[in-house]
């Protein structure tokens, strides 16, 4: 009874904090996964931090919006196919709701200044809480004391807004050379072995 | 029929746009504009504009925006579903895979190298709005005249009460909005 009662908590849980996020995604996929990452890694620690980055790369690979892809994959992880169901219910009701609601009046809204002023201001908040993340994550990055993590994030970095390179094809080359680490490591503890 | 046409239609966005968002636009404006002329082409500008200034995915704010059109709140429920269907079931098996191979230690050593990528386009999607937010423009096309104080004021203090204090991030994103909000109201 009790275990059946905890499972359903987590359900609402998950539901709510999903819902709670998508309703303050401005601005694309990888600021959800900023806030899903303070929700459920710091927050709640319902995931380990590397899990949450497999996620994300998982999540923006594969067609479809990023926040669904990733909620369907973080609620795979804590209740199966029903934990999914719910964590897309979650993530797709809020813009639904929104748009709904501003499709009755949506000239007026466009042309607000109040509005307009509080979606321009509320991109610092936006990008406060990313490089917010983005500190620890780096950090940890950092701490693994691996000059081929590091290199690859700071060329990772460099391709993406330097040269425009697209996320998929950074993560494609970052894979690359993900299979290159494996096949340099196995051909070591051939030698040793 | 032409609500049965639309959740196929979102289907094939759901399933062709690869890698967020603006990857979607185009699908979509085939689909809506050029396929079934459900919408002008100003009209889609508009429903562009709207899904940029309202938190959600665009391609399911065009669904949600497109099937309320044709049929009110049903239409809105199918097209949105059309539109997560291939990612809820892609996902699913990805999840699945992923889930049963990823403690094997080969599969370890692959997703490290990964790891600092998506720390990498984190940090360049939080730069770009960044931008966005003190300069209004793209990252490359900032012009340093037009650099906001009340914005970057907001970003500072966001970020050292975030590191300082553990605040909820979605109180810091509304904080920002009703402080800057007022403080352009106070200093026009």
């Amino acid at each position: 009874m009790d275990k059946k009662e905890e499972k359903e908590g987590i359900l609402w849980k998950l539901f709510w904090a999903m819902f709670a996020l998508s309703a303050c995604t401005f601005g694309g996929g990888f600021v959800i996964v900023s806030l899903m990452k303070k929700k459920y890694v710091e927050e709640l620690g319902w995931l380990k931090e590397d899990e949450m980055l497999d996620i994300t790369a998982i999540a923006q690979s594969s067609p479809g919006p990023i926040p669904i892809n990733a909620s369907v994959i973080l609620g795979y992880r804590m209740r199966g196919i029903i934990g999914a169901l719910v964590a897309i219910l979650g993530t797709a009701l809020p813009p639904m709701i929104i748009i709904t609601l501003i499709s009755f009046f949506y000239v007026e809204f466009r042309s607000n200044p109040v509005i307009s002023v509080a979606l321009q201001v509320m991109r610092a908040g936006v990008a406060a809480v990313i490089f917010d993340v983005v500190i620890n994550l780096a950090g940890n990055v950092w701490k693994t004391k691996r000059v081929f993590y590091i290199g690859l994030m700071i060329a990772a970095f460099i391709a993406k807004i330097v040269f425009g390179v697209s996320a998929m094809a950074v993560i494609f080359c970052c894979l690359a050379a993900g299979f290159l680490d494996l096949f340099l490591d196995m051909g070591k503890s051939g030698k040793e072995a | 029929m032409v609500l049965l046409r639309l959740f196929f239609s979102f289907i094939q966005v759901g399933l062709f746009s690869v890698g967020g968002g603006y990857a979607a636009i185009p699908l979509i404006q085939n689909q809506i504009v050029e396929v079934h002329k459900l919408m002008t082409l100003e009209e889609f500008t508009d429903l562009i504009t709207i899904a940029e200034m309202t938190p959600g995915p665009i391609s399911i704010n065009s669904a949600t925006f497109v099937g309320n059109r044709l049929a009110g709140v049903t239409g809105a429920v199918i097209c949105t579903l059309g539109c997560v269907l291939p990612s809820f079931f892609i996902c699913l098996a990805l999840a699945y895979v992923y889930y049963k191979y990823r403690s094997v230690s080969g599969v370890q050593t692959v997703l490290g190298a990964l790891r600092p990528a998506v720390v990498a386009l984190i940090a360049s999607a939080g730069l770009s709005i960044l931008m966005l937010g003190l300069f209004q423009a793209e990252a490359s096309e900032i012009v340093l005249s037009d650099f906001r104080v009340i914005e970057f004021l907001l970003f500072a203090g966001g970020l050292f009460i975030l590191r300082k204090y553990k605040v909820n991030a979605i109180a810091i994103i509304f904080g920002t909005g009703v402080v800057g909000t007022l403080a352009y109201s106070l200093m026009p």
